[in-house]
């Protein structure tokens, strides 16, 4: 199963950008050990959360045919500690798209607070490693995130392209 | 009247410190991009998507970065070096870069060498100024 690391979408404008929140909970066990007494979300996680809401805003805008992964975090600025009871959100854009990549730009937020700024690129693999064998399947989006969007789908009475079930 | 060499050279050390996390005075104009500045391969992606944000043109990849795509050719590469037919692959491609001495010892660490920040400040300025 894929690790889903954000909640919900609740804007999503195809090829453009998309807003997502993620809810910070001491249900989530890495937060006992980072640290014992001092609950801090890992920043790496909240590239992570921004990773994924990007990566899906771009994946969407090719319709999910290519396989997009993360390569390269090009800036990533932390402001704040993110503890649990935060509500995050993370706002991510397409900056320039390509056939073989794209890069994004994004900011998360807690209420009007800017927590950090995150610009990544994403790589679309089989068009970067020709000659390399992937499985048929797209591995990248998995039917798990169908549910993300087909919420922000209903809700904004939009067609959002769905990912292949791959299981 | 377009940019002189030196707005474009300044221009494209703001591009370089942003996509690669170098110090402005690291890039000069000499500075190999792989070697001194550090570069991999999706680093060249996003110097070119910056360029074009930069400078408001379209930049196709293989024309700044002419000899890139021959690194991970099987065909054109082996044990490191450039074979044959990699050589007379990129001498079709730079046709103004002088080769002699790379022709020698074609090892790709070399070639690397031709990816300069000067490189780029030439392939601008001929884009802006031609």
């Amino acid at each position: 199963m894929r690790w889903i690391w954000i909640d919900k979408f609740v804007e999503f404008e195809s090829g453009r950008r998309a807003v997502a929140i993620k809810n910070v909970t001491m249900a989530e066990d890495h937060l006992h050990d980072h640290f014992p007494g001092f609950p801090v979300m890992p920043e790496c996680l909240m590239i992570e959360a921004m990773a994924q809401t990007a990566g899906i805003l771009v994946g969407e805008a090719m319709n999910f045919r290519e396989k997009v992964i993360l390569a390269k975090i090009s800036k990533a600025v932390f402001f704040d500690y993110v503890r649990p009871g935060d509500s995050l959100r993370i706002e991510a854009e397409i900056t320039t798209m390509a056939v073989e990549a794209a890069s994004t730009r994004g900011t998360i937020t807690r209420g009007d607070q800017t927590i950090a700024e995150i610009e990544l690129m994403f790589s679309h693999v089989d068009r970067n490693l020709a000659g390399k064998k992937f499985p048929e399947e797209n591995f990248v989006f998995t039917g798990t995130f169908t549910a993300l969007l087909r919420d922000i789908a209903l809700n904004h009475k939009q067609p959002v392209a769905q990912p292949t079930e791959s299981g | 009247m377009g940019m002189d060499r030196d707005e474009i050279f300044q221009k494209i050390q703001g591009v370089l410190v942003d996509a690669l996390g170098v110090d402005e005075d690291e890039v000069t104009s000499e500075a190999t991009l792989m070697g001194d500045l550090g570069a991999e391969s999706i680093d060249f992606l996003d110097i070119v998507f910056r360029l074009e944000k930069a400078f408001g043109i379209k930049v196709p990849r293989e024309e700044l970065f002419p000899a890139e795509s021959l690194l991970n050719n099987p065909d054109l590469v082996s044990n490191g070096k450039l074979t044959a037919k990699g050589l007379a692959e990129l001498r079709e491609r730079v046709p103004h870069t002088d080769l002699s001495e790379f022709e020698k010892n074609p090892d790709l660490s070399k070639l690397a060498d031709l990816f300069t920040v000067n490189a780029i400040v030439t392939y601008i300025d001929g884009r802006l100024n031609a």
